[in-house]
């Protein structure tokens, strides 16, 4: 057996990695950020404590705006994500069977295994004024002139649902896998609907998973950079692309620090509140995923 | 220098903070023998065991192997070789590795361990087995690897964890021949544990009854069947009629136990005055459709048989005696006057004062 | 609900076309025999894949510098991020699974922090500490330190940020399943602590660090939000993209793309195979 001062080292040399990790590339990076966004310019290449940077996100519209603009939209998107995703994850989870099931399962994951940019791409290529939609319906008379498609909310969200779609169906699917099948018989069996099994028995069981996957795609979601920016153009307006602006753009890094911190903690403050409605842990739900 | 003991337990205590798991445990084991240490789940054998293989330190007392203490020392140099409850079989390797695992690591050639652990196989009837796939294995078959993997490293002492537990009836009866055959053959020392007391009693030299950390007895099956000495042994080893009364007037070894319901019985023990408890084995109620033939007895009853429990060469009688709360056991006889006897049919039934065990409660 | 409706099994067929129709058409136009990546179909070519740019005016991928500088880069960083992520994701998981210490729950939270956090805000928060650290430095040291400047090296530091922590989560996962006994076996029959490491439990982690492995280098290969705040000059292929479609590109840039699908097709692939091979 090892002596304890041995055992001790080891326990130490193992640690470390993690502590460097952690520390160097987590903790400390976001202490910077935080620190950043309380610098305030006061003279030129003077800075000093203060609110500047948060002031002037609460007073520039553009600013505020931008933001409760992505939050809003990043709900409706999961919402979206998730009514389109459920039907998929329970035919996925209940119906389909063996080779089949696995097979549906892994459709689902490749397209998330390409890049964002790839996806985005493709839907740039259906939408815009010379893509593949607007070619068709010239093709057939339906418009006369090219139409496009892109650089509006719709593009979007169209975009966001899209790549969202994949990180709530499996949540969704595992959750639903559990439910006995005899529990929904029952629920037939004694007179419910269709409509009444699912909303009262099917939908109550899988809402650990809709809440695993509703976390994960809104993170995603408010975080996401190229999807608007590509598919909106000017009109996409969400507030990563503030962020970009003041950081590289501008070189403004203690107003985009501020920017930051504030898309940290509507990310954060989201995650929390659908902890609290399950009362599961980080670490469950992300085991979920 | 050849040794009259292989193992050798002094005083082994074993505390896991207040709780003590072996509690002053000293036993000797001699070469070629087979022991077994039987008791019920939580008495501490499997500590024990893990102490002499070297993956517990005992907080206090000595184990020694050939008369070497083996304080200290790490499990993988002591000589004795584990066959593992699990069996621990890796899976990743073949049959034919797995046995010349051990080999391996002593720095024996690849090409001379792969002789060894094939000679090996064969020998316990595995014979070309060598290339298969552990997982492809039946229950019996990876047993024999798992022994056969100990035993290629011819150790001083080999210890059993319960080895039999996964296995189907049938399976387990053969494989206690089996082990037995095995450890004779190769004239290893085996160190086994177990629960179930017909394992222990079929293969055995001797046997250990441990209860609570502490060994109750060790002698061999017959001793521990016929002679028990502590309630528990007596009820633990082998089916028992047990009674709970007052013992009174001693003398010569023999005692008056008085059950609550009046019944006097007479039997063998040292205490009187108290609370004690008497035990009567089934085969050694004899049976008889009238009293007479029982005259000689020392405790004579009557009753009606209540339950016909059919096993077999296990089968056992249900009687619903006068003076007992609780029907008493006796063996079915399958031979002779009584074969036959049904359910609710009158029998006199009694036993001698030598063949009841008495002890305080 | 074991009968599913027309309905139902209308929308499922649907749904899988509406997810594979964007993909699919990146992949065709890669063919497409015109400068510009959008319909008309003017006819089949490999020129976006091997041309020399004497037919279009702009070379085809495996022709061109900037892809292929840019192909370059994204290995340069994915490759070491992979390595690392397996060799550290394997020290984690040893901590998370064996070890004991105080303060033991608050690290495994820790550990799960990355995963929450926008990768923007990862990408900005190791820019702005590194940039810190690098001036710093430098005035003590009186020379440039290049290498924790925005470039390839900052990149490699800011995805591992959080691919480290789903690799040290897969590696634990596998850990966790691992019967000890087998490791108190090898021990008992003499084998060294080494030995038992290297014969019976690095073994059977093994499609765990090759999966692993394969799920860095994916992640670092289509990492985005993250790379874009930490690149240098030299850029890797999302960031090479991103610029082009931007801007306006030629069909290269659906034959990069069908690479990329094809590549990961691959690698997802040898990880399906691996996988079962170590049950």
């Amino acid at each position: 057996m090892m002596t304890k001062s041995a055992q001790r080292l080891t326990l130490f040399l193992l640690l470390a990695p993690a502590i460097l990790w952690l520390g160097l590339l987590i903790v400390l990076p976001h202490v910077e950020i935080l620190v950043l966004s309380f610098s305030e310019r006061v003279a030129p290449r003077v800075y000093a404590f203060g609110f500047g940077n948060y002031l002037e996100f609460f007073t520039e519209p553009l600013y505020w705006r931008t933001f409760a603009r992505t939050a809003g939209m990043s709900i409706l998107v999961t919402a979206l994500t998730l009514v389109l995703a459920f039907p998929i994850a329970l035919y996925i989870a209940r119906v389909a069977q063996g080779r089949l099931k696995a097979m549906l399962l892994l459709l689902c994951l490749l397209p998330f295994w390409v890049s964002e940019l790839v996806r985005t791409l493709g839907w740039m290529m259906i939408l815009r004024e010379t893509g593949v939609l607007s070619y068709v319906l010239q093709a057939t008379g339906l418009t006369a002139e090219r139409v496009e498609f892109l650089y509006n909310d719709g593009a979007v969200i169209l975009g966001l649902v899209y790549g969202g779609l994949l990180f709530m169906i499996v949540p969704l699917a595992n959750a639903l896998e559990s439910l006995e099948p005899a529990v929904v018989e029952a629920g037939f069996d004694l007179g419910g609907s269709r409509w009444t099994v699912l909303r009262r028995i099917v939908i109550p069981h899988a809402m650990p998973g809709i809440v695993a996957g509703s976390i994960i795609v809104f993170m995603l979601t408010v975080g996401n950079f190229a999807t608007p920016v590509l598919l909106g153009g000017k009109n996409g307006l969400w507030f990563t692309e503030q962020i970009y602006a003041q950081f590289i753009t501008r070189f403004n890094w203690p107003q985009g620090a501020a920017f930051g911190m504030l898309l940290l903690l509507l990310s954060s403050a989201i995650v929390w509140l659908g902890l609290r409605l399950t009362g599961q842990s980080l670490g469950t739900t992300l085991k979920q995923a | 220098m050849a040794h009259s003991t292989d193992l050798d337990l002094v005083n082994v205590i074993k505390r896991f903070g207040s709780h003590a798991a072996v509690n002053d445990v000293s036993f000797s084991v001699a070469p070629g023998e087979f022991f077994s240490i039987l008791g019920p789940s939580g008495c501490g054998k499997t500590t024990l065991m893990r102490m002499i293989a070297g993956f517990e330190h005992p907080t206090s007392g000595d184990i020694r192997i050939r008369g070497q203490s083996m304080i200290g020392v790490p499990a993988n140099k002591r000589p004795v070789n584990m066959v593992f409850q699990s069996l621990a079989l890796f899976p990743m390797m073949s049959v034919g590795e797995n046995v010349a695992y051990g080999l391996t690591c002593r720095g024996v050639s690849r090409a001379e361990a792969e002789e060894r652990a094939n000679r090996m196989l064969e020998r316990v009837g595995l014979k070309d087995f060598g290339e298969r796939r552990v997982t492809a294995l039946s229950g019996g078959q990876r047993q024999r690897v798992a022994i056969a993997r100990c035993l290629v490293l011819e150790p001083t002492l080999v210890l059993l964890d319960e080895p039999l537990g996964a296995l189907d009836l049938k399976l387990r009866e053969h494989m206690k021949i089996e082990l037995k055959q095995l450890q004779s053959t190769f004239n290893t020392t085996f160190a086994y544990i177990t629960h179930d007391q017909s394992e222990a009693l079929v293969m055995s030299d001797r046997i250990a009854v441990m209860n609570q950390g502490r060994f109750e007895q060790v002698g061999s099956p017959r001793e521990l069947y016929h002679n028990p000495a502590t309630p528990f042994v007596a009820s633990f080893v082998g089916e028992t009629n047990k009674w709970q009364g007052e013992a009174s007037a001693a003398s010569n070894g023999s005692v008056s136990v008085r059950l609550p319901s009046g019944t006097v019985l007479q039997g063998q023990g040292k205490e009187a005055n108290k609370t004690s408890l008497a035990f009567v084995r089934p085969e050694a109620i004899a049976l008889a459709q009238d009293a007479s033939a029982l005259g000689a007895l020392a405790n004579r009853f009557e009753g009606r048989v209540s339950a016909v429990l059919f096993d077999g060469a296990n089968s056992s009688l249900l009687i619903d005696t006068v003076g007992f709360e609780q029907p008493v056991r006796a063996v079915l006889p399958q031979a002779g006057p009584l074969a036959g006897i049904e359910v609710g049919a009158p029998v006199h039934l009694g036993w001698t004062a030598d063949a009841m065990k008495v002890f305080a409660a | 609900m074991n009968r599913p409706s027309f309905a139902w099994k209308l929308y499922i067929a649907a749904f899988y076309l509406f997810l594979f129709a964007p993909l699919l058409i990146v992949a065709i136009f890669a063919f497409n025999a015109s400068p510009f990546p959008s319909p008309p179909w003017r006819g089949f070519t490999l020129e976006w894949f091997t041309g020399s740019g004497s037919v279009f005016g702009k070379p085809g991928i495996l022709m061109d510098p900037i892809w292929l500088d840019s192909i370059g880069n994204s290995f340069k960083v994915a490759v070491p991020v992979a390595l690392l992520a397996v060799l550290i994701g394997t020290v984690n998981a040893w901590v998370l699974e064996r070890a004991e210490f105080p303060g033991k729950t608050v690290l495994a939270m820790m550990m799960l922090w990355p995963l929450v956090i926008p990768g923007v805000v990862l990408g900005i928060s190791i820019l702005a500490f590194f940039s810190r650290v690098a001036n710093g430095l430098e005035d003590w040291l009186q020379t440039d330190l290049d290498m924790l400047r925005p470039g390839l090296p900052l990149v490699v530091l800011g995805q591992l940020s959080f691919i480290l922590t789903i690799a040290t989560l897969i590696i634990a996962a596998r850990l966790r399943k691992f019967d000890r006994s087998l490791e108190e076996a090898a021990f008992d029959l003499g084998a060294s602590r080494a030995r038992v490491l290297r014969t019976v439990t690095l073994p059977f982690l093994s499609p765990a660090l090759i999966g692993a492995g394969l799920v860095a280098l994916l992640m670092s290969f289509e990492n985005f939000n993250t790379t874009l705040m930490l690149v240098g000059s030299d850029a890797p292929l999302p960031i090479t993209m991103y610029g082009q479609m931007r801007e306006g590109a030629t069909p290269a840039i659906n034959a990069v793309s069908l690479l990329l699908m094809l590549g990961v097709g691959g690698i997802a692939s040898v990880f399906a195979l691996t996988s079962k091979a170590g049950r």
